[in-house]
């Protein structure tokens, strides 16, 4: 028996649907990222497809085992734990050992996401949060930075990857020191154009500047993020340290330097614009990118770490629920006092 | 029935609450100053569970003894100096016997003072009870406290040093977990511990029907 | 169950005020009396606790050591320090050997680190004017990271002969001259703390010290005769 077509069709609101659904989003950030890990491959080989792996199985074991909707393994299906334990993986150094970089996984979406009630309720970035765990567990292997490669040393496996669970990895790893290292540490500034291409040291998905660019327009164009999250930070990044620039040109960094170097590019594209951890009103948003970036170049420039993105986002991240509540914007006509 | 009547299964009921039941930590989630700053290591978690075991047990046999002589009005204000005595003592003590360990405790012994679990045990169970109750209950929550710290520090001393007591596990290349032995590391492992219990207490009541453990993560 | 008893206030036989204070009073006073007591047993026993460590702290920085003499600083001289814990102020410590002759002086400093005031003891000989050791008697400085500062045997042993002049200065990319130490990676803070405390404990007492070879003698009666 059929039903017959209706003629009047009653239903609310919204009337207007984008046809994005979150595994859609996900799926296409998945996308917006492959440029990223194919760049981190050329520049450190088979090692950081190793790490990308290895966060990215902890991170979905994670979800399957602990993730509160049954049956088991619906949870995987919008594909947000790929997504968590592919940024985590690209913001970890490439000799890691692959034990840590798989508890980062397993933190990032245990601790990160399913304790607060899974997707939708963290309050923190997941993948931030794995790397602040690990940061903090391990400070020497997440501060060892093996110099990048060139495309004939693909297949070489960085020394100290296949370390034993628990066990150190081995010492001998030849380390090298990030742009912000040795721009903190011995005041010298990294040319620009190393930055953008990626011949330098840093995190798996980092150092390539002109690839992150690339796939952030490329993700704003789709209307994957909010375009202003990004702006703002590196806007006020850029605004503050030439301020601290022009008063010190010898001792500061420029603010190309700033702008390029570390995880900045990424952090802007890829983990403060995480629409969970980010305020939703326009007037937040900016609030949000704003303190972000002021954040970035208070720790980079006063404090005792050489890189400040990670923490910058997180500590906007807490802030979110608050710069929502005063960016609420007013509803058409009414006064004031209505917020 | 009347204090002298008071048969050995209630004895048996006071004591072991303490260690499973109402366990001050798992359960109450009292005391939580020391067991966050002291558990680095199983030395120093035992060492604070026997100076507080000796502080509620001495305190809590004074105040049932002389509670009909306290008036209520002044009873808070005596029993924290009788407290704060023992705690004294206790400082004293670690102090001369055990200096290595009473400088790894530092400030943390003194605030034994402030425990709200010790105060909470005088208001709560050794004024109104007799004293062969009161101690009963007293050596309970002194073992249930002194095992949760136990826990903890000897979780945190082999991830954050990979030895326990001192003792090295797992040799040479052992990679530390830092955070393990820093204050955060403190409360990630208590929540952690804390979900576990919770998980154990729920899949005891709920035993027939299924039971997601993820649901309970907001310990 | 009817042993719970419940202390609730009857009116009308509300104690009165005198009956408070003689309660607080009296608790206070017994509480006085078990202070003192455990006080007086356990003081002996704590001082004799921190003398030897600190002995054995002086005997590991001035090397060949095997006997102590504690001064202190007054109305512009080396006075023998009666109170031997430190507390009347400053103290210098004069290391001996075996055969009473002098080998160094050490002397204990202070001063903020990363978590917390850390106290170093280091050894100094008159006739290189130089450091001759260091030893960490207190620190909270972060496990794995600033504990290094005693647990790094390699950073303690730097400290093995020292030069003074110009003040010790802690570099980055490896010492070369004698008067420069190592930072430690990932505790650079807590690294420069030691040094800037040795440097000032070094300005306070260096000017102070007799010259070489006029040290006062290890006397018979001396506080620290015995190890």
């Amino acid at each position: 028996m059929t039903q017959p077509e209706p003629h009047l069709l009653l239903r609310a609101a919204p009337f207007l649907r984008r046809g994005l659904t979150t595994p859609g989003l996900m799926t296409e950030v998945i996308l917006a990222l492959v440029p990223v890990i194919l760049a981190a491959v050329y520049f450190f080989g088979v090692s950081a497809l190793l790490v990308l792996t290895a966060t990215t199985l902890g991170a979905v074991a994670t979800e399957w085992l602990l993730s509160p909707v049954r049956p088991r393994g619906v949870a995987l299906r919008d594909g947000s734990a790929i997504l968590t334990g592919l940024i985590l993986g690209l913001c970890l150094p490439p000799g890691l050992a692959l034990w840590m970089a798989f508890l980062g996984g397993v933190v990032a979406i245990g601790l990160g996401k399913l304790a607060f009630g899974g997707l939708g309720q963290n309050l923190f970035n997941p993948a931030l949060v794995g790397r602040a765990f690990l940061q903090a567990a391990f400070p020497t292997a997440l501060t060892t930075w093996v110099p990048e490669g060139t495309i004939t040393e693909v297949l070489s496996v960085r020394s100290g990857t296949f370390a034993a669970p628990f066990m150190q990895s081995s010492v001998d790893a030849v380390s090298t020191a990030t742009p912000l290292g040795v721009m903190k540490f011995e005041n010298v500034a990294t040319p620009v154009a190393d930055l953008l291409l990626g011949n330098s040291a840093g995190s798996l998905g980092e150092t390539c500047g002109v690839v992150i660019i690339v796939c952030g327009v490329f993700m704003a164009w789709r209307r994957l993020f909010d375009w202003r999250i990004p702006v703002a930070i590196l806007a006020s990044v850029a605004a503050f340290s030439a301020v601290v620039w022009v008063f010190d040109p010898q001792a500061s960094p420029s603010p190309a330097f700033m702008l390029g170097s570390g995880g900045l590019l990424f952090g802007a594209v890829y983990m403060a614009t995480d629409p969970v951890t980010s305020p939703i009103a326009p007037r937040g948003v900016w609030i949000f990118g704003i303190g972000v970036g002021a954040l970035v170049v208070l720790i980079r420039l006063w404090g005792g770490l050489p890189e400040g993105v990670m923490y910058a986002i997180l500590l906007m991240n807490a802030a979110t629920p608050l710069i929502d509540r005063i960016s609420q914007p007013r509803g058409f006509g009414r006064g004031r006092a209505a917020a | 029935m009347t204090d002298h009547a008071v048969d050995s299964s209630r004895l048996y009921d006071e004591f072991v609450k303490g260690i499973w039941k109402e366990n001050p930590v798992f359960v109450q989630v009292l005391g939580m100053c020391p067991m966050l700053a002291v558990t680095n290591s199983a030395v120093n978690a035992l060492a604070m569970g026997l100076a507080t075991a000796f502080v509620l047990i001495g305190s809590s046999v004074l105040v049932s003894l002389f509670r009909r002589l306290i008036p209520r009005q002044v009873r808070i204000s005596t029993y924290i100096i009788i407290i704060a005595t023992f705690v004294t003592v206790a400082d004293f003590t670690l102090e001369a016997v055990v200096p290595t360990v009473h400088r790894e405790l530092g400030a943390f012994i003194s605030l034994i003072v402030v425990n709200c679990l010790i105060l909470g045990r005088q208001e709560a169970f050794a004024s109104r009870n007799p004293i062969h109750v009161a101690l009963a209950d007293a050596v309970g929550m002194a073992i249930g406290f002194a095992f949760a710290l136990f826990c903890l520090g000897a979780t945190r001393e082999i991830l954050g040093s990979g030895s326990l007591f001192g003792v090295s596990l797992f040799g040479e290349n052992f990679e530390p977990w830092v955070i393990m032995v820093l204050p955060p590391g403190g409360f990630l492992m208590l929540g952690f511990i804390l979900l576990f219990f919770n998980w154990v207490q729920q899949r005891r009541t709920l035993r027939p029907s299924r039971v997601s453990p993820a649901t309970r993560e907001a310990a | 169950m009817t042993d719970v008893e419940l202390t609730v206030s009857v009116p009308g036989r509300e104690p009165g005020s005198i009956r408070l204070v003689a309660t607080l009073v009296v608790t206070a006073m017994l509480s006085g009396i078990v202070l003192a007591g455990a006080f007086q047993v356990t003081k002996p026993v704590i001082e004799a606790n921190r003398m030897r460590e600190l002995r054995a702290g002086v005997f590991t920085v001035v090397p060949g050591a095997t006997r102590v003499r504690t001064f202190t600083w007054r109305d512009g001289r080396l006075v023998d320090a009666e109170d031997d814990d430190g507390a009347s102020g400053p103290v210098l410590y004069a290391g001996y050997d075996d055969d009473s002759s002098f080998r160094g002086w050490a002397m204990v400093g202070e001063g903020a680190g990363f978590q917390d005031t850390i106290r170093v003891l280091h050894g100094f000989d008159p006739t290189q004017w130089r450091v001759t050791g260091m030893h960490i008697l207190l620190s909270r400085e972060t496990p794995g990271l600033g504990d290094k500062i005693f647990k790094d045997a390699d950073w303690v042993a730097s400290f093995d002969a020292l030069a003074v002049e110009p003040p010790i200065t802690v570099v980055r990319d490896g010492r070369d001259e004698a008067h420069e130490v190592d930072a430690i990676t990932g505790a650079t803070i807590s690294s420069q703390a030691v040094v800037k405390i040795i440097n000032e404990a070094n300005a306070a007492w260096l000017p102070r010290l007799p010259p070489p070879g006029a040290e006062p003698a290890l006397e018979r009666d001396a506080s620290g005769d015995t190890p």
